[in-house]
C-alpha cells in the first residue's frame, strides 16, 4: 500500500447551498469557498472561525453528510465521493466519527449507555455475547468512566461532561482514525471543559487518533492542536502551527480575533468602543473578499492574500 | 445615604420540591456600589441565576426566599406591594438575559418592545415612545431605520444590543446582566461589552455581571464573587482574586480554563 503522510487532505473544497426560503428571494449562499486543507495521522487541526463563517460546514462535509459543489477530500489518499461499494462507504463512516456539540441530544434518552455503546460495536465488529461486554467494559473505561457505575444509567443521569465522553467512547468503540469534534466543550461547564480536552489530547497522544476540531474558542485551539486554520465567511484567511499564527498573526482578521480574546490582565475602560466596532467592521468587509492567492508567511505558516485596510 | 446601591444580607432560596426542601442559595452576603460592576461567577447549578432572579423578586414557586433581606437604595425590595414592585421593576433594576433569541418577541417589531416598556411604565405618547426608541437605538449604533424589523432580521449580536437598549430605556440604577455575550462570538463580545462600559460611564450604573466566563469577568468587573453550591466562597477585587485567589475552588476554576498563550 502506497505510504500517505496525510491521512485527510481537502482540496478546493467549495460548497454552495441554494436557499430557497418559504418568504423571500431564492439566493445562494457560498459556505465554503475554495478550500485546501490537510491533516497529518495522529495530529490535531483546529479550525477557527466565528459562527457563519462555514467551519461546521466543513467538517460535516468531511464526514460526507452531503456533496460538496467541487473540490475533493482524499482520506488516506482516496477521494471519499468516489466511494461506490457499501463496504467502502461503511468502512469510512467507521474510520471517521462526528462528535456534535450538544451533549444532551446527541444521545438517545430511551436507551441505556450500554445501549449506545453497544450497538456501535454490533453494527461495525460484529461482536456478540462476551467480547461484546468486554468490549464495552474497556471502552468506557478508555473515555475515565466508571463501567460499573455508568453502563445501565440513562443519559439525564449523566452530567455533560460525562454525556460528552459517552460520545467520545463511542467513536472510540468502532475503532475510529479521525474524529470530527464539533464544538464538543463549548456547552459544558468550565470546570469540567479542561478534563474532556485533556481526555482528547491523551487520546491523540496515546492512541494516534487524529482529531479535526471545530472551535470559535483560539485558546482551546492553541491547547489541542497542532495546525491551526482560522476561518471567516467560507473561506481559510490564515493557517499553520499554533505558535506561528497566534504570535505573528498576519491577516486582519487573525489581528482581530486574536485581540478580542478576553485577557483578564486588560481592564475594558470604554476608550476606544467605537473605533474597535468601526475596526471591526472594516475588517470584515475586508475578510469577506474572496481571494484566491496565498502567501507562504514563513515555513509551515500561511496567510491569505489581502488588500491593505 | 450610604455609597452601597444595592445591599443583600443572609439571602436564602429554597426549592419546595417532591423529594423536600432544597436550598438553591444558602444564605449570601454581598453589596454592590453605584456604579460598580460586581462580577459572579460559578458553574451551572451553583445558584447565580437564582440570585439574580431572587434580587427582582422574579422566582417562581417552588422558589421562595425563605430568609434575609434585600434593599435597593434604601428601600425594602422583600416588603414592597405588587404595586409598586410593578413600578419599580425595569425603572429601578432591569435584566439582560444570556439568550437574546428567547428574550425579544419574535412577533412584535422592534419598536414596539420598547413601546410596551416605555408607555408601560412613563405614560408618554406612542410618538414620544419612538423618539425614545430611536434616541437608544443610536446609544447603541444600530441605525434607526431598524426600528419597524422584526427581531429575526437581526443578528445576534445586535439581538443583544436591542434587549440592552431595551433594559437601559428607563435609566435604572442597576442592570442585571446574566450571561449577556456568552452566545456570541469574541469579536462582537468584544464591541458590546466596550459598548456597556461606554455607557455607564455615561449614566452611572451599576452591573451584577453573571458569567463562567473567568477571563472575561477579569477584564469587565470590578470585584468578583464566586459561588460554589449555593454560597459565595470569596468576594475580592478583580485584579487581587486574579493574581492571589484565596480559595480553593477559585484557584480550580482558574486552571480548568486554558488561557490563550501568546509568546
Amino acid at each position: 500500500m502506497q505510504q500517505v503522510s496525510e491521512l485527510l487532505r481537502i482540496e478546493g473544497a467549495t460548497k454552495i447551498f441554494h436557499m430557497k426560503p418559504m418568504l423571500g428571494a431564492a439566493h445562494e449562499v457560498v459556505a465554503l469557498n475554495n478550500i485546501s486543507l490537510s491533516i497529518r495521522p495522529g495530529k490535531a487541526l483546529a479550525v477557527v472561525g466565528e459562527s457563519g463563517s462555514g467551519k461546521s460546514t466543513l467538517g460535516r462535509a468531511v464526514a460526507r453528510l452531503f456533496q460538496l459543489s467541487s473540490g475533493t477530500i482524499a482520506f488516506k489518499g482516496r477521494d471519499i465521493a468516489g466511494m461506490r461499494s457499501r463496504a467502502d462507504k461503511l468502512d469510512y463512516l467507521r474510520s471517521v466519527q462526528m462528535v456534535f456539540q450538544d451533549p444532551f441530544s446527541a444521545l438517545n434518552p430511551a436507551h441505556t449507555i450500554r445501549h449506545h455503546l453497544e450497538r456501535p460495536l454490533m453494527l461495525h465488529k460484529k461482536l456478540r455475547g462476551e467480547a461484546l461486554d468486554s468490549a464495552v467494559q474497556e471502552v468506557c473505561a478508555d473515555v475515565e468512566l466508571d463501567p460499573s457505575v455508568t453502563l445501565e444509567k440513562y443519559p439525564h443521569e449523566l452530567s455533560g461532561g460525562q454525556r460528552q465522553r459517552v460520545n467520545l467512547a463511542r467513536a472510540l468503540a468502532v475503532g475510529a482514525e479521525l474524529i470530527i469534534a464539533d464544538e464538543p466543550t463549548s456547552m459544558l461547564d468550565v470546570s469540567i471543559r479542561r478534563s474532556v480536552l485533556d481526555l482528547m489530547r491523551r487520546m491523540k497522544e496515546t492512541r494516534s487518533i487524529t482529531f479535526l476540531y471545530i472551535t470559535h474558542d483560539i485558546a482551546t485551539a492553541q491547547f489541542i492542536a497542532d495546525d491551526i486554520a482560522i476561518m471567516y465567511a467560507g473561506q481559510v484567511v490564515e493557517w499553520g502551527a499554533p505558535n506561528l499564527v497566534i504570535s505573528n498573526p498576519q491577516h486582519p482578521y487573525t489581528k482581530l480575533l486574536l485581540s478580542a480574546v478576553p485577557d483578564p490582565a486588560i481592564k475594558l475602560d470604554g476608550t476606544g468602543a467605537k473605533s474597535f466596532a468601526s475596526e471591526a467592521q472594516a475588517v470584515r468587509a475586508l475578510a469577506r473578499k474572496a481571494s484566491p492567492e496565498v502567501v507562504e508567511v514563513q515555513p509551515g505558516h500561511f496567510v491569505r492574500k489581502f488588500d491593505a485596510v | 445615604m450610604t455609597d452601597k446601591l444595592l445591599d443583600v444580607r443572609g439571602l436564602k432560596v429554597d426549592f419546595l420540591t417532591a423529594k423536600g426542601l432544597f436550598t438553591a442559595v444558602k444564605g449570601v452576603d454581598f453589596s454592590i456600589g453605584r456604579g460598580e460592576v460586581l462580577g459572579l461567577a460559578g458553574e451551572s447549578g451553583s445558584g447565580k441565576s437564582t440570585i439574580a432572579l431572587a434580587l427582582m423578586r422574579l422566582h417562581r414557586p417552588p422558589a421562595i426566599i425563605s430568609e434575609g433581606s434585600i434593599s435597593l437604595d434604601g428601600e425594602d425590595v422583600l416588603a414592597m406591594t405588587p404595586e409598586r414592585l410593578r413600578k419599580w421593576r425595569w425603572s429601578s433594576v432591569s435584566m439582560v438575559f444570556q439568550s437574546a433569541m428567547n428574550s425579544l418577541n419574535p412577533v412584535l417589531t422592534i419598536f414596539e418592545q420598547f413601546r410596551d416598556v416605555i408607555v408601560r411604565h412613563t405614560g408618554v405618547s406612542t410618538a414620544e415612545a419612538r423618539a425614545r426608541a430611536s434616541e437608544l437605538l443610536a446609544l447603541i449604533g444600530i441605525p434607526q431605520s431598524r426600528l419597524d424589523d422584526y427581531p429575526h432580521q437581526l443578528s445576534g449580536g445586535m439581538r443583544q444590543r436591542v434587549v440592552l437598549a431595551i433594559a437601559l430605556a428607563l435609566e435604572p440604577k442597576l442592570i442585571i446582566m446574566d450571561e449577556p455575550t456568552t452566545a456570541l462570538d469574541v469579536v462582537v463580545q468584544r464591541e458590546i461589552l466596550q459598548e456597556i462600559v461606554e455607557l455607564k460611564r455615561k449614566f452611572g450604573f451599576s452591573i451584577l455581571f453573571i458569567t463562567h466566563d473567568l477571563a472575561l469577568m477579569g477584564q469587565f468587573a470590578d470585584r468578583i464573587a464566586i459561588m460554589l453550591e449555593g454560597k459565595l466562597v470569596e468576594v475580592a477585587p478583580s485584579a487581587e482574586l486574579i493574581a492571589n485567589p484565596q480559595h480553593d475552588y477559585t484557584r480550580r476554576l482558574w486552571s480548568s480554563m486554558p488561557l490563550l498563550t501568546r509568546a
